[in-house]
């Protein structure tokens, strides 16, 4: 199965990447840009779906410091 | 006294460390395959970019086997410097508390930097002088201290803190200037300056990191005494 595993500076940590982006923006005529975050995206197949949350914890994101999501794709290739 | 080096693909700072090491004892270098330390009676993880730093830096090498041996020896009460990268390692391997950060200049900086040590009583700062500061160079991207809040206060009334950028020296956003911390238990220290690289005065006009490597000596032969 398809997952995507979203990884993020956790709320309220500084993302200096993020402010970059922000101040960029505007720069290029995009008004009306607020709390601009970057952060990371994994994309992986994997046979066990109930191991991503273990994976996450272990290796793929820092739990002290990012958040991480995982969205499953359909196994029927929709989506 | 024989330190051990650890050596992953992608170290950078392994030789100096050892070259620094043998100025105080012996040292020799272990591969990051290796299951065993080899006798070692102190550990450094050198800096530099072990596996790349894909994903996060350190997030790979924490899992190598040389590091689950670093683990358990650590775990016995062993001294476990880890400089730069082997800081990130440590915060991986949740042998230290706290996370680096890509630096707030968002730029690789390396520069001389003057840092302030807060307790000259432990295994990793004996040989500093009370009230002197160690001037000694940063060289990184990913070297902000970060903790949260409370993690933030027990370092501190715990005195795990044990080195602080001085005034104006902060460049990578460490959260309360910290640029160094031990455990609790006070065997495993890391930081983000190298004291590998200011050895000798001829270069780079310091020998400040000399005393990191002189206190662990002091501290194994205590030890074993």
């Amino acid at each position: 199965m398809r997952a995507r595993v979203l990884i993020r500076p956790k709320a309220g940590i500084l993302d200096p990447q993020g402010e970059a982006v922000q101040r960029a923006l505007p720069a290029l005529g995009f008004a009306g840009v607020s709390d601009v975050r970057v952060g990371r995206l994994v994309e992986l197949d994997v046979e066990d779906p109930g191991q991503l949350e273990s994976m996450c914890e272990k290796l793929l994101a820092n739990p002290l410091v990012e958040d991480y999501e995982v969205v499953l794709e359909g196994s029927s290739g929709g989506g | 006294m024989r330190f051990g080096v650890l050596q992953f693909p992608g170290s950078c700072d392994d030789l100096d460390a050892l070259a620094a090491a043998r100025r105080v004892g012996e040292a020799e270098l272990i591969w990051h395959a290796r299951r065993d330390l080899g006798g070692a009676e102190a550990i450094v993880v050198p800096g530099g970019f072990s596996y790349g730093d894909y994903l996060r830096a350190g997030a790979i090498a924490r899992f190598a086997p040389a590091m689950e041996a670093v683990i358990e020896f650590a775990r016995a009460g062993g001294l476990v410097l880890g400089i730069c990268n082997g800081f990130q390692v440590l915060c991986e391997a949740r042998l230290l508390p706290g996370a680096l950060l890509g630096n707030v200049n968002l730029r690789f900086t390396s520069r001389q930097v003057r840092l302030e040590v807060l307790d000259t009583g432990t295994a990793f700062t004996g040989a500093c002088t009370p009230g002197a500061s160690l001037s000694i160079p940063a060289k990184h991207s990913w070297g902000r201290y970060y903790a949260d809040e409370p993690t933030l206060d027990a370092l501190e009334a715990r005195g795990q803190v044990l080195l602080r950028y001085a005034p104006g020296e902060n460049f990578n956003g460490s959260l309360r200037d910290i640029a160094g911390v031990r455990n609790e238990r006070g065997n495993v220290f890391g930081l983000m300056p190298h004291p590998e690289h200011a050895v000798d005065e001829l270069l780079g006009g310091s020998a400040d990191g000399l005393r990191i490597f002189e206190s662990m000596r002091l501290a194994a032969e205590g030890a074993l005494a």
